[in-house]
């Protein structure tokens, strides 16, 4: 009889799990972090494009507004209507802040800087975001209110009707890079990003990442002038922070998400020695800042987009064109012999 | 002028109009000039004719300058002055009550107008929020250590404005 040691094998599944747990808190602080500079770096951004100065009281230059903003969540009263299922009303923000967490799983960060490296990556990252409409369908349901319940039914048209643009997008991206693991799509962009060939599609996944989202110009769901924010009208302290949370996690996941499928992840924009010196991980938040500032910069410019202009848009106008790029870039790499692994 | 249909396709698909849009308010990011008022340590500029906080003024040599005529308290459209007056031991007629209910009042600075003596006047302060409603209803005691504060102020806007009286 072969003797295993047990005692060792616990041990060190024990130390894996530890390593694990570790990481796992390194990105949730990280990401928790992220979210609160996010919106001061939107209040910032809103603030100079209508040249004002934006917070600048608490802290140098406003620096710890974000915190000030979290403690005054915190210590104000959760209150749950009469009317309301308080159960699924305080299930819907865990809901959507911890979906909006555990997509972080199978983000590279840099070369092998991944929690869980599956080789379906994409798809789970799709599956997640998809998820998120619940949080806000449950929301909106166990809440009781007009304006709650109005604004979950318009976010969740929008955003399955937004998926499936950004579904075909992921489609092109895959064909072209012969994979649906993260890293090997990564991989796949040294010496060429796929914006470069896919720049149309890097514009629509832009859009539709704003519409999944639930920003400006895509805001119907929360839309202030008319529905008083929408879904999350009922919340109040710490279960709105998780709404709030979530949300911005979810701006910051799509953002990296962009950066994955068309900048090229952690790579370097050149690969010569001054940029090869850089660490992965920087390109990789440069590339995310690049594109929240876009998210804000967007918010900043353009009014709020009418329900059925919407609808148009997403399909009559994106569905057609990215179902043909779809087509259209099969074609080009079975003509040419150039899809992956030939 | 009529835009051609295809002209018009372009410039929507390539989204011309809306990158001319995020252009603009890029420009605004960076080129304009801020045009934020940190208030509190900064105030913009007051005309001479702003009324404000009331004030009752006295003359150089101390005397309240108030001599009870009345006219104010008749002229207040909204009726928030209260005016008492009895005979001074030296025979001159003078208030022995004058309140202003500053949340009746209006500023509409008729009150000032009226004043034959330039007593009443209305000041140039407009940070006087308090938190409760009594603190709002103003007194003679509260009035005239008004005028006493903001004397120089009062007499400086006074001469600026005197010229178009």
């Amino acid at each position: 009889m072969v003797s295993i040691d047990l005692n060792n094998f616990w041990s060190s599944a024990f130390q894996d799990l530890l390593v694990l747990v570790g990481y796992i808190l390194l990105i949730l602080v990280g990401l928790v972090l992220a979210v609160s500079y996010l919106t001061l770096a939107e209040r910032k951004v809103l603030a100079a494009i209508q040249i004002r100065v934006g917070p600048n009281v608490v802290g140098w230059f406003g620096l710890l507004q974000p915190f000030a903003d979290g403690l005054k969540l915190i210590h104000k009263e959760t209150i749950i209507p009469t009317r309301a299922n308080p159960f699924l009303f305080i299930l819907a923000p865990i809901l959507t802040f911890s979906l909006s967490l555990s997509a972080w799983a199978v983000i590279p960060f840099g070369e092998g800087w991944v929690i869980s490296n599956i080789n379906v990556g994409i798809l789970y990252l799709f599956a997640i975001s998809s998820l998120g409409v619940y949080g806000i369908i449950m929301a909106g349901w166990a809440s009781n209110s007009r304006y709650a319940f109005l604004g979950a039914l318009r976010s969740a048209a929008q955003m399955v009707s937004y998926e499936v643009s950004i579904g075909l997008v992921l489609i092109a991206v895959i064909l072209t890079a012969g994979s649906l693991n993260l890293t090997e799509i990564v991989e796949a962009q040294k010496g060429l990003w796929f914006i470069i060939p896919h720049l149309p599609m890097a514009v629509i996944f832009m859009i539709s990442a704003l519409a999944e989202t639930n920003r400006a110009p895509f805001d119907l769901p929360e839309a202030e002038s008319e529905l008083v924010t929408g879904y999350n009208v009922e919340y109040s302290s710490m279960t709105f922070a998780l709404f709030f949370l979530g949300e911005y996690a979810n701006m910051i996941l799509m953002s990296a998400m962009g950066s994955i499928l068309f900048l090229g992840g952690w790579l370097p924009p050149f690969d010569i020695v001054p940029f090869t010196w850089v660490p992965g991980i920087v390109w990789f938040s440069l590339k995310i800042s690049v594109l929240l500032f876009v998210f804000l910069w967007v918010r900043a410019t353009f009014p709020r987009y009418r329900y059925d202009q919407l609808m148009r848009l997403g399909w009559k106008v994106f569905l057609p064109f990215t179902l043909f790029w779809v087509v259209l870039t099969s074609g080009v790499l079975v003509t040419f012999n150039l899809y992956p692994g030939s | 002028m009529k835009i051609p249909l295809k002209v018009m396709f372009l410039k929507n698909f390539f989204l011309i109009e809306l990158f001319q849009g995020m252009w603009l308010t890029l420009k605004y990011m960076y080129l304009k000039k801020k045009v934020t008022l940190a208030y509190p340590y900064e105030k913009g500029p007051l005309s001479p004719r702003f009324r404000g906080e009331h004030a009752l003024r006295r003359y150089p040599n101390g005397e309240e300058r108030c001599i009870a005529c009345k006219l104010c308290e008749a002229i207040c459209p909204a009726q928030a002055i209260t005016i008492e007056s009895e005979e001074r031991e030296d025979g001159s007629r003078r208030t022995t009550r004058y309140d202003i209910d500053m949340t009746k009042c209006i500023y509409c600075g008729l009150c000032e107008e009226a004043c034959p003596v330039d007593a009443i006047v209305e000041g140039p302060n407009f940070e006087f929020a308090t938190e409760t409603r009594e603190e709002l209803y103003y007194n003679k005691d509260k009035l005239l250590s008004n005028g006493d504060r903001w004397e120089v102020e009062i007499a400086n806007r006074l001469e600026q404005d005197a010229q178009y009286r």
